[in-house]
Formats: C-alpha cells, structure tokens, sequence
C-alpha cells in the first residue's frame, strides 16, 4: 500500500508495546451500532495505474495555448518565470507548516515578511498582511474591518465589480449582518466603506481619487481592489487616499488551474493595523541579538481572542505568496512596468483592430482601459465558436451577469498574446463578420 | 546563519529582465493623471541570486520532507510526491475557469468523482469543494446551518462549541453573526452532558463537535448528545480536524452529525505549503443540501455540468470553483489508496498515537485515560518544579531535529503537549522522539537552564516575541526612511 511505512512485524511490535492484540480493541469508546462496514470504495492503485486515471482526466479538457487565450474576467496567463516554480517546488517551503515555531520556521517567515513589504510597496499602503485565500473574500474581510471601524452596517460597491466578488461579500455580510449596495449614489452617513475595482471587472478606470474623495466626505472608508500587475504602471491607492487595499495575486506567478488555488492580498494604512485579519509577520531579535521574524500582533487572531478575533481566518496561502513574492523581485520595478505596458499596448492594438471590423464596437467608448475592453459585437455565440475552432479562448461574454451588457464581451491582452496571435483574432471575425447574415444578428 | 532580505540584497543599477516587446503600433496613450509617479521599490536580483536567495532561506525551514512533526490536530503526514506531478498536468493547471463547459468535462469529473468519495468516507449526501481552507469551511457549514433555520422562519443566535475547541470555531460562528456559549469538558475530556444540556435550548442553531476530541478521545456519547441536539431542532456540526482516526472506522454522517467540514491538507496529504493553500470541503445531510454554495458539479447523461440554478443557496464563499489543485491532489492521494488504504492508514494512525502515549507515560503526565485514537494530549506539569514548561520541551524538540509539538492547546490542559504522529512515521522515527523526549525529560531535572537555552543549533535562538508585538516592525524600509 502506497505512503503506509509499517511492516507486519513493526504492528505487532507495537501492539505487544501498547498491550493489545489488534488495533480494534483501542478503539472500543467507538459504539458498535456505528462502526462502518466496508467502505464503499475500490481498493488503491498502483501509481502507475493511478497516475493514468489522472492524466486520463486531464486529457478531457481542452487546453488552450497561452498566446491564444484572450479570456481573462479575473483569473489571467501571464508569462511565468522557471524561478517560481523552481522555488514553490522546494519540499522546504511546500511540505512545512504554518510558522509557529520561529526557530524552525525562517524561510517561510522571511518570505512572508518579504511578501508584506512587496505588496506595501506595490499597494502604497503602510502595511500588508501574510496574504487570504483569493480577490473575493480579501474584498470580504475588507468589508468586514470597515464594519468594525466605522460601526455602520452598509456597504456600497461602486462600478462594475467582478461579480463573483460581489456574491462573496453578500455571502458574508448575510451572515455577519452587513448590507451590500450598490450604485454611488447609494453612498451615504450610514455607509461603513464604498469598494470599488480597478480597473473594473470590464477592464475600465474607475475614477478612483473621486470615488475615495466621496466615501471620505460621508465618514466612509475607501477600499480599492486592485490588479497587481497594473500596479506597475498606474497610480496605486496609496497615492489616491484608499484606506483598504484588496486584490488577487493570481498573475504574479500562478497558474490558472481552474480557478484556484490563487492568493488574495490586503493592505491597510498604519492605523488599520490591529484591524487586520490573519497572519501578521514582524521582525525580531533573539538572545545573541540575531535578527529573525515571527507571527506577531496574534492577540487580533482566533486562537488568542476566539470569538472576539478580527476574523475567523487561521491561516494564509504562504505558497502562493512566495510564488508572488518571487516572481516580483524576478521582475522588479522595471520588469513589472515593461509587462503593464506591453499588455495596454497589445490591448489598444486589439481593441483598434476589432473596432474596424464592422458590428464591432467599444461597449464603452469614452472610458479608458487597460488591458482588458469590453465590446459590442453581433454574433457572439458565432464569433466565439469559430474563434475556437480556430484554438482561441475568445473574449468572456458578460451578459450572464449582467443584463444591460447582453451581446458585451471582454476581451483581455497581457504580454503572451503576440502580434501574431492578435492578428489570427481580428482575421477570425473579420471573416465571421462578412460571412454571418446580418440577420442573424441579435446578440 | 541567517539570510538577508531580497531588498537588502538588491541592486538599484542592475537591468531589468529581458521580456518582449509589445510589436504593436497603437494610437493609445495612458492619460497621465492614471499613471504611477514613484515605481515601486521593489528589489532587483539577478536570477542566480533569486534562486540562491530563496535556496538559502529554504534550508532555514524543517518541513515533512526532513523532518517529523509530531503536531497535535495538525495532521502532517508525508505529501505523496505523486500528487505534486499531477496537479501540474497541463490539463489541469491551464485550465481557465470561464472556459466552456464541454472544455472542462475532465476538470468537472475529477470534482463529481472526489466529492462521491468524500461523501462515502464522511456518510453525507453532498459536499461543497468551494471552500479554502478548515476556518472557511466551518464558517460556510455556519452559514448553510443559518439559511436553513431562516428558511424556517426561526432566526436562531447561538452557537455552542466546547471549552477544548479549536479557536476558529468561535471565530467563525461570530463571523457568521451568532453567539458563542461554550459548554464544559467533564474530567475525562469528554462534553460535559449535564452542562450541555442546561445550554441547548431553541435560540442554538448548531453544536459544534469534532470526535475524537481535542484530546484525541472518541466522545462515546455521540448518539446520545446527538439526539439531544436535535430534539431542540439543532444542527450539529462537525469539526474534520480529528478525520484522521476514522476512515474506514466509523462515519460522522453516522454519528448524526448534519454538517462535516474536511481538510484535505491534513487527511488528504496535500502539502501545508507553509501555512495554506489548503481545502476545506463541507459535508452536509439532505435537509441541509438546497443550501450548499453555488455552483455544484452535476452528472446527467454521461456529462458533468455546474449548476448555477440553485435559489435557496446561500451563494459564493470564494471566486470560482475551490482551490482546484488541492482537489487534484487529494483526488490522486484517494485513488492511489483505495477504500482498503485509507482503512489502514487510519488504523495505524490510532495504533502509532497509543504506541507513543504508552512510550512516554511517565517522562510526561497522561493526564487521560487511554486508549487514544490518533492523537493524544500529555502535560509537561511534572517538569515544572525544575521551572520546565511545555514550551522547554517544544524547543527542545526542535534542538534534536523534531519539529515540535502542539503545545498549550487545549487550552483546558495545563502544559499541554498535544502529540499526533500520523501513520507515515516509521517505528524507527517513533523510537527516536521518543528517545529524544527521554533525554529533555532528563534534562530538565539534571540542568534545567541549559534547556532553557535551547534551541542552540537552529538559525535563530528564542526571539524576543513580546518586544515583537509591542513595537511592531511588518515590513522592511530603507534605512533611511524607519518605518
């Protein structure tokens, strides 16, 4: 049996030490009337076996390349630099615990101390934490300290925000008593924070400085859940007065994988600190002086406070932090403004390309983008199939979450689109526009 | 030996990385008011440096691949390396998560197949994968617990977890807007039934359980307080923390338990990662099945497809569909394992749990009657005449190459020394903790200050965690600029 150590001889050992004669009479507190039969299950598999049912399953999906995909909506290919996987396959780093014994725990805690400051640079924030699961519930416990802060129970989300996002906090303010809202001119004395995407879910600028301008004036807190990769390029919260910062790491190093697992951020201003959810690293000294790190500001934290904690969170994802944290400094701050802009160029190109064909139109054309444009085109669902006969992820319809977008699909551009790749898209519905009879169109 | 910082090491002249240009004429200019003013100070290190950066930091680590880690409720068992190679199968790891669906059938019967598995193992009719992590699925379990009460038009406001619970039960019961009333543990470490019941009344919505308990005991009573729980129209939930002692043994659905939340990075062995990502996939009985978060996976005809259309649901607990990699992996680890396996694996888990507890009775204090199941708590109060605590103990541990393990939780055990040593440790590691708690126990009478010195050899020494928190340093600033 794979991954069992035990030979029959080390049981009985055991057993004989223990002073019974199989392991069923230690457990004999278990009644009777519920111990399982047979489980329902097949026996294991060799590996060999194993490993065949898997890639089995992995070969019904269908993958598309890198350069052909144009979807994004949240989750994005992005270049991945060998050094992250080299790193995050490290057994050190990815079979360890969580940190709590310092002592035994360096890397993971250096790494994470590293993440902080990354992620407080990049955000312009005073201070990030060691990371939460994903963009949604960072958004959500967000929501959650601006609650605590403020003592209001209203929150207003301005702008098209990623949908999911949006039913993620619903989920939790159901549950913690808070109400979401949405529109800004819902903002008012009652509201605990106005959250808002930038860029949007649909690619578009919202106007940040504005919108935390707004929340300010009513007593509120801004929060800004923001792409990381952007923030090479424009203006981070920090600079626009954001209280909260949120988002999702997934481009800096992790791969799609179906949605998961990826790693949420959150970064806060310095008086937000003993607000924050989950872990916290800091630096420290030992005995001889020695610099090291440790979880600190635990008193916030569950197994300290309970039900009194900041939130219910236990852990972080370390693992997709220090994917992150390695593809940033691979990066550096050239590297990430180089790779912003090559995905606003290619972006505009696209967008420019596709607005000349006709039937295709910007969905918003006096809004600036960045590397993600929502259009209006007819034929969709044609424009789509044909776009993957010819092995493209087209652009993601958003007309499933939003009614008044019926027939808007967004496209998305970062630096693995090549020209090449842009111009077999524009080639694609370019002929699907001359070939599909208008009267078809409907959207 | 310690390592410096990346943004210690970085060197502002160095170039950046080589990447594409974009090879595109647009006439777009980003509107100046958008663009950032200061980069951001992020390190630059040439790759060879990166790669000896990270490779230096790592070997300040222990991990399951070098070390044992005895951790009470932790469940650190040895991450098949198997699982690693197919969660990086392109087929998985490419996979975009709006694409459609009859481009994800794989992806959608890896899901379909787990959760079948899953729910024979734990004796539920449906589980939600959507979960991050054990906190996230307790609170999503809380949140379907509420719906369901809500739909009955009962607005129920407390939640009753025990003394000995894991601190993320209250936590996640006041994330989800309930009172938390805890109930006693008797003497022998088991819910208190008498105290139970003065505190169950129509305002509880659910008990939370986990059996074994903190202690690593089977609460023997289960049936017993499980009725109780019901008959005032309850939930009871349960916490998977303790999975481990049961598979293939007996069943929480079994037990009358409504609600079960797994960890898949703990019985499932997919790798801790350093403090997550994990996977938290809840359980739940048919009455609670409208309620579970949306999407689920559906099988109808031979095709797999997520269902969306489900209105009494309490909604989305995260984006997307779960921390899908962890399913791969812990879909793997089932595979290879098998029914018979998983049985075994239990099974030896509970005998390697006894063979410890029986080794070390009277280095230590048992402060429980035995047997255990797969874990055990033992107190360090016999050191403390010397001025020995637990604490000296743990990092006497790690001085011999063990990580250490969980001490002072529970909390209603003075000194406690919570030890788990799951079924993937040979005797012979056995032998040597053994051996080495021996040793500190030793210690601790003949020359206690040199215990409280260690550990000696490790990177660091005991850091100064008060001063930590008190003037809290979370980041590093340039010398010139304090944070």
């Amino acid at each position: 049996m794979p991954y069992l150590v035990h030979a029959a001889d080390d049981r009985q050992q055991m057993l004989d030490a223990v002073g019974v004669r199989s392991v069923d009479d230690l457990l004999v507190d278990i009644p009777a009337s519920i111990r399982t039969r047979l489980l329902d299950m097949p026996d294991g598999l060799s590996e060999q076996e194993t490993m065949t049912r898997v890639r089995e399953l992995a070969g019904r999906n269908q993958v598309f390349e890198d350069r052909l995909c144009f979807r994004g909506g949240g989750v994005y290919r992005r270049f991945i630099p060998a050094a992250v996987s080299a790193v995050t396959s490290k057994p050190e780093f990815y079979t360890a615990y969580t940190p709590y014994q310092p002592e035994a725990s360096q890397g993971t805690l250096q790494a994470i101390f590293e993440f902080q400051t990354l992620i407080a640079e990049l955000t312009g924030m005073d201070v990030a934490n060691a990371s939460l699961y994903d963009g949604a519930t960072a958004l959500a416990e967000a929501a959650v300290m601006a609650v605590v802060q403020t003592g209001r129970e209203k929150l207003v989300v301005a702008g098209y925000m990623h949908p999911e996002y949006v039913e993620v906090l619903r989920c939790y303010g159901e549950g913690r008593g808070f109400e979401v809202q949405l529109g800004l001119d819902r903002v008012g004395e009652d509201t605990a924070a106005v959250l808002f995407q930038q860029p949007n879910f649909l690619g578009l600028f919202e106007d940040a400085p504005a919108i935390t301008q707004l929340a300010h004036r009513h007593g509120a807190l801004s929060v800004a859940s923001v792409d990381p990769i952007s923030l090479g390029l424009i203006a981070p919260p920090g600079d626009y007065g954001a209280d909260i910062a949120v988002g999702e790491g997934q481009q800096l190093g992790l791969p799609p994988s179906f949605g998961g697992p990826h790693v949420g951020f959150i970064a806060c201003r310095r008086d937000l600190i003993r607000r924050l959810p989950g872990r916290l690293v800091g630096s420290a000294v030992d005995a001889r002086g020695r610099r090291g790190f440790v979880l600190t500001l635990t008193a916030r934290e569950q197994h300290i406070r309970r039900a009194k904690a900041t939130s219910n969170i236990c852990t972080n994802h370390s693992l997709c932090a220090l994917a992150a944290s390695v593809y940033l400094t691979y990066m550096g701050p050239e590297g990430l403004r180089h790779i912003a802009d090559v995905s606003y160029q290619r972006a505009h190109a696209l967008a420019e390309r596709l607005t000349a064909i006709p039937g295709i139109e910007l969905a918003f054309p006096d809004r600036h983008f960045l590397n993600e444009f929502p259009v209006r085109m007819f034929h969709v669902e044609q424009s789509l199939a044909n776009l993957r006969d010819a092995g493209i992820l087209g652009g993601l319809p958003v007309g499933q979450w939003y009614p008044e977008l019926r027939g808007v699909v967004v496209f998305c551009c970062t630096e693995v689109n090549d020209p090449e790749a842009i111009a077999t898209v524009v080639e694609v519905l370019s002929r699907t526009a001359v070939e599909t009879p208008t009267a078809e169109v409907g959207g | 030996m310690t390592e410096p910082l990346s943004f210690e090491l970085s060197r502002g002249s160095l170039p950046a990385p080589r990447l594409p240009e974009a090879g595109v004429r647009t006439n777009a200019q980003l509107p100046p008011e958008l663009r950032r003013g200061r980069p951001p100070a992020l390190p630059r290190l040439s790759e060879p440096e990166i790669l000896r950066h990270y490779s230096r930091m790592a070997s300040l680590n222990y991990s399951i691949s070098e070390q044992f880690y005895p951790l009470g409720s932790c469940t650190m068992k040895y991450n098949p390396v198997a699982n690693e190679e197919a969660a990086r199968l392109e087929g998985f790891a490419a996979l975009h998560p709006y694409q459609d669906e009859d481009t994800i059938q794989g992806a959608l019967e890896l899901m379909w197949r787990l959760e079948q598995a899953l729910c024979e193992i734990v004796g539920v009719n449906r589980i939600t994968l959507q979960p991050a992590a054990g906190a996230h699925g307790e609170w999503t379990a809380l949140r379907m617990i509420q719906a369901y009460h809500r739909s009955r038009g009962e607005e129920r406001t407390e939640v009753i977890v025990p003394d000995s619970a894991h601190g993320t039960n209250p936590a996640s019961a006041a994330l989800s807007g309930f009172n938390v009333v805890e109930v006693r543990s008797g003497a022998d470490g088991r819910v208190d039934v008498a105290d139970l019941e003065a505190k169950l009344s129509t305002r509880v919505a659910a008990l939370m359980l986990t059996n074994p308990n903190t202690l690593g005991l089977f609460e023997g009573q289960i049936l017993e307080v499980a009725e109780m729980v019901h008959a005032t129209g309850a939930k009871l939930y349960y916490d998977g923390a303790n999975l481990n002692a049961l598979m293939g043994i007996c069943r929480p659905g079994d037990m009358g338990f409504d609600a079960v939340h797994l960890n898949l990075h703990k019985t499932f062995t997919t790798p801790h990662g350093g403090g997550g990502p994990g996977a938290g996939p809840v359980g739940v009985k048919a009455d609670l099945v409208p309620f579970l978060p949306r999407p689920t996976v559906e099988r109808e005809n031979g095709r797999f497809r997520l269902d969306h259309e489900r209105p009494r649901s309490i909604g989305r607990v995260r984006s997307f569909y779960g921390n899908f990699g962890m399913l791969v992996r812990a879909y793997t680890y089932i595979l290879a394992m098998g029914g018979d396996g998983l049985t075994q694996a239990s099974r030896d888990a509970v005998l390697a749990a006894n063979y410890v507890r029986e080794s070390l009775d009277g280095l230590l204090e048992m402060p429980h009657r035995g047997p255990c199941m797969h874990e055990f708590v033992a107190s360090a109060r016999n050191l403390g005449a010397n001025g020995v605590r637990a604490l000296d103990v743990a990092k006497g541990l790690l001085e011999r190459g063990f990580y250490a393990p969980t001490v002072y939780f529970p909390l209603i055990v003075p000194e406690a020394v919570m030890i788990e040593p799951t079924e993937t440790e040979s005797k012979a590691t056995l032998d040597a903790f053994i051996g080495a708690v021996g040793e500190i126990v030793e210690l601790a009478a003949t020359n206690p200050e040199e215990l409280h010195a260690e550990p000696r050899s490790l990177p660091v020494g005991r850091l100064d965690e008060v001063s930590a928190a008190r003037n809290p340093v979370l980041r590093w600033s340039p010398p010139s600029q304090p944070w």
